[in-house]
């Protein structure tokens, strides 16, 4: 049963009952859960989750071949020194960047590796409807198994609701069967927590396999709140419908540190359940190789830096 | 595998515990005359951290005859100048707080991320904030010409021990006393740090005198002719044996006793965040808190959905080892506190209330309960009315606005209550007609050096903290 017929006025009732969020509150809870100390067996287990959750992400306009399939050799062996190290959740990259990572991947043992695409006019998603069915489409014939749609943000802000829910569903039929659709809410566009609520509500009403914090293109993206929020969403869209939703913070996340503070987040707000790639993705780029030298610093007990990571 | 956290603890290393600890009298730490000492032990492992001199009516009287001595400077030194010793008191407290944090954590049972996070941050701010106020006195709204009481006798409890220490001593001696403090029997180290401290600031002689004991202790200087003033903080009981001794002299007197804090939860609150409010209000200390929302007051057509999410969020509250930085709950205070808390626990049982806790591994050794709420619980229940002072929360419902006010001002008790609702308009309504003496909306258990603290009715007399807190220190104000 679906919970809003897609009507503006039964969108508006179905994000009526939802609970509003207190941003003090909010705010006050992360800040606790940031203090989590994390030690020893617990660091070591949280920095391969992290590295097996990374959507490994390039979204320059000088993106080259070269450098996607740099990305993507990186993807399948993260540390070429130590192949314990699990390959990374997946390639996220611009539409015409899909087929050469696909290839790539598939050319070099990384079948596995599931090749994102950001679509819908991303970052800005200012573009009309044929254009992002186009942009999805290409990006699903290319080998995108998962699809990074933006939502309409100016729809959203100005109200119109069944448009933001409408495109959504519209893209969704497109990636049925195909491709899994994570929604990219741009959560620094839409700034209170009781936005980030309802749009998330909103975005998994209309199948959204996964709801993403933001394009990595505006400040601030996921700070720990806003994903806090996210996956206190998560957990009671499962208690109204059965259904697991993921959530993927993309943007600002370059520490071990900062990643490990994501994990205890979803460890103790949605809980252990999410925490696998399957539910639980981290977009970044550089991140990764933060994540490789701790991991190096805690099997060989000293900091080796930053020349001995590749670069890419 | 899952997500386990691995142990972290915190390192006692920084802590150096003295075998004995003496009384600080006079600027100077002397045995008692009886050379009678008693263990003050970790309540998470029960082992003896150290013995702590016994002072009687013979160490009371030479520290009020010290605190005397002091006067003589202290009254008289200029305003400017005392509040220099507070900044550097303060200063030096920061300076040394995560040992004041270990220490605390060790003697109480508390966990290290609260003694670091709350405890040993707001003591400093009560100094630095009446350190501000020592020379602009007259401008506190008590006249023009305010005058200390002269020596004040301070009796503070095991819940809080240095901040309850920061909240007596600050204002008393921006104001231009000289106090005589007796810290609670089971947890008198961080007072005794606190003494090493005034040596470090060079505070002079017997400005600070500092006795440690039990009951009879603190009744030598409830009774002292010499002391000016009484403040106290603790339970009902003693506060009304004082009030009854106090009663027919010229000394002064604030109390700050118990409590049966009421959170009041309306159906349009923001559920996540007063999820975490309600923890906060009764976990928060292991619920050794006067001002602990003990009874959850929740609107009844919300009341399954907010405590399916509590049960869920209790389930995620770790308990254990107080030194550990990821432990939430540490241990009960002292064996007599846990058969008390065990005592109401087994009354709701008996009474009809359903008890739910999470599962959780209580540690072999020490005193521990784990969180717990009782639900189905009436004003007629025993856990409705009296103090438990653990992490006990009774969850009553309610219908409206009017029956919830109703039932949290249906209680000999009123010194704090929490309001939940998106409404700014309800929350103004609320505390208006709420009896009590601190009022949160959408949060619970915030302090402040700037906001005065205290009850209605048998929760206290006085306030403590702020300007209000100051006119408490002086006499002749009105």
């Amino acid at each position: 049963m679906a919970l809003t017929d897609g009507s503006l006025i039964s969108i508006k009732g179905f994000l009526r009952t939802l609970s509003p969020v207190d941003q003090v509150g909010a705010d006050a809870r992360a800040a606790m859960l940031a203090t989590r100390s994390i030690k020893t067996d617990s660091k070591r287990w949280a920095i391969d989750m992290a590295i097996s959750m990374i959507d490994l992400t390039t979204l320059e306009g000088a993106d080259t071949e070269g450098k996607v399939k740099a990305i993507c050799n990186k993807a399948i062996r993260p540390d070429p020194s130590d192949p314990t190290v699990p390959h990374v959740g997946a390639i996220c990259v611009y539409n015409d960047m899909v087929s050469i990572a696909r290839k790539h991947l598939d050319a070099s043992g990384g079948h596995d590796i599931p090749v994102a695409a950001v679509s819908t006019a991303f970052p800005s998603g200012r573009a009309s409807l044929e254009v992002k069915e186009r942009d999805t489409k290409d990006a699903i014939a290319n080998g995108a198994t998962e699809i990074d749609m933006v939502i309409d943000r100016g729809a959203f802000l100005s109200g119109d609701l069944e448009k933001v829910y409408s495109e959504i569903v519209f893209i969704k039929s497109l990636c049925e069967g195909k491709a899994h659709l994570k929604v990219i809410l741009e959560t620094g566009e839409l700034v209170t927590y009781d936005n980030v609520r309802k749009a998330s509500f909103l975005a998994m009403a209309a199948g959204a396999d996964f709801i993403k914090t933001s394009t990595g293109k505006v400040s601030p993206a996921a700070t720990a709140p806003v994903v806090l929020v996210m996956l206190e969403a998560v957990r009671d869209f499962y208690q109204m419908t059965g259904q697991r939703i993921g959530v993927k913070p993309a943007g600002g996340i370059r520490t071990t540190k900062d990643a490990i503070k994501q994990l205890v987040l979803v460890k103790e707000t949605a809980g252990e359940e999410w925490l696998n790639p399957e539910l639980f993705r981290i977009g970044a780029s550089a991140l990764l190789n933060d994540l490789l030298m701790q991991r190096k610093k805690l099997t060989s007990g000293h900091y080796e830096g930053p020349n001995y990571v590749t670069l890419d | 595998m899952t997500f386990e956290y691995s142990s972290a603890p915190e390192s006692k290393a920084i802590v150096k515990l003295d075998p004995v600890y003496k009384l600080y009298i006079g600027g100077k730490f002397v045995a008692p005359k009886s050379g009678k000492t008693f263990a003050t032990i970790n309540p998470a492992t029960e082992e003896v951290l150290a013995k702590v001199g016994y002072a009687e009516k013979a160490d009371v009287d030479k520290a009020v005859k010290a605190a005397q001595a002091g006067l003589k400077i202290w009254s008289k030194m200029a305003p400017s100048e005392r509040g220099k010793y507070l900044y550097r008191i303060a200063r030096i407290m920061q300076e040394r707080a995560r040992e004041f944090a270990v220490l605390e954590t060790m003697d109480n049972g508390k966990p290290i991320r609260e003694t670091r996070d709350v405890d040993i941050p707001l003591a400093a701010a009560h100094f630095f904030y009446h350190a501000g106020w020592a020379d602009k006195l007259e401008h506190a709204g008590v006249g023009s010409n305010p005058k200390p009481y002269g020596v004040v006798g301070q009796i503070i409890p095991w819940n809080f021990p240095l901040l309850m220490l920061a909240w007596k001593i600050a204002p008393a001696l921006a104001t231009g006393n000289t106090v005589v403090l007796k810290p609670a029997e089971t947890t008198p180290l961080t007072a005794m740090l606190f003494a090493q401290v005034c040596e470090q600031a060079e505070l002079p002689a017997g400005v600070v005198n500092i006795v440690t004991g039990d009951g009879a202790t603190g009744a030598a200087i409830v009774n002292h002719p010499d002391i000016s003033k009484i403040a106290f903080t603790g339970s009902t009981d003693v506060g009304k044996l004082i009030a009854r001794s106090v009663a027919g002299t010229n000394k002064g007197l604030t109390l700050e006793l118990g409590g049966k804090g009421a959170n009041i939860v309306f159906e349009d609150a923001p559920i996540d965040e007063t999820v975490e409010g309600i923890v906060n209000g009764i976990f928060f200390n292991q619920g050794h808190v006067c001002c602990a929302g003990s009874r959850l007051l929740v609107q009844e057509n919300i009341q399954e959905e907010v405590l399916e999410k509590l049960k869920h969020r209790m389930g995620q509250i770790r308990l254990g080892d107080p030194l550990d930085k990821n432990t939430d709950i540490g241990a009960i205070n002292s064996r007599e506190q846990l058969n008390k808390i065990t005592e109401l626990a087994k009354s709701g049982d008996e009474e009809g209330a359903m008890r739910f806790s999470p599962s959780c591994t209580i540690p072999g050794k020490g005193f521990w309960f784990p969180p717990t709420i009782f639900t189905g619980v009436t004003q007629a229940h025993r856990i409705a009315t009296e103090e438990i002072f653990g992490p006990v929360l009774s969850v009553i419902s309610f219908r409206t606005p009017q029956e919830a006010i109703e039932k949290a001002n249906n209680t000999p008790y009123g010194l704090s209550a929490g309001i939940w609702t998106d409404k700014g308009s309800r929350i103004l309504w609320t505390a208006k007609h709420l009896r009590a003496g601190v009022i949160w909306a959408n949060t619970f258990n915030k302090f402040d050096p700037a906001s005065p603290f205290g009850g209605y009715k048998e929760s206290g007399w006085g306030r403590e903290g702020g300007r209000h807190g100051l006119s408490a220190y002086l006499k002749g104000a009105k």
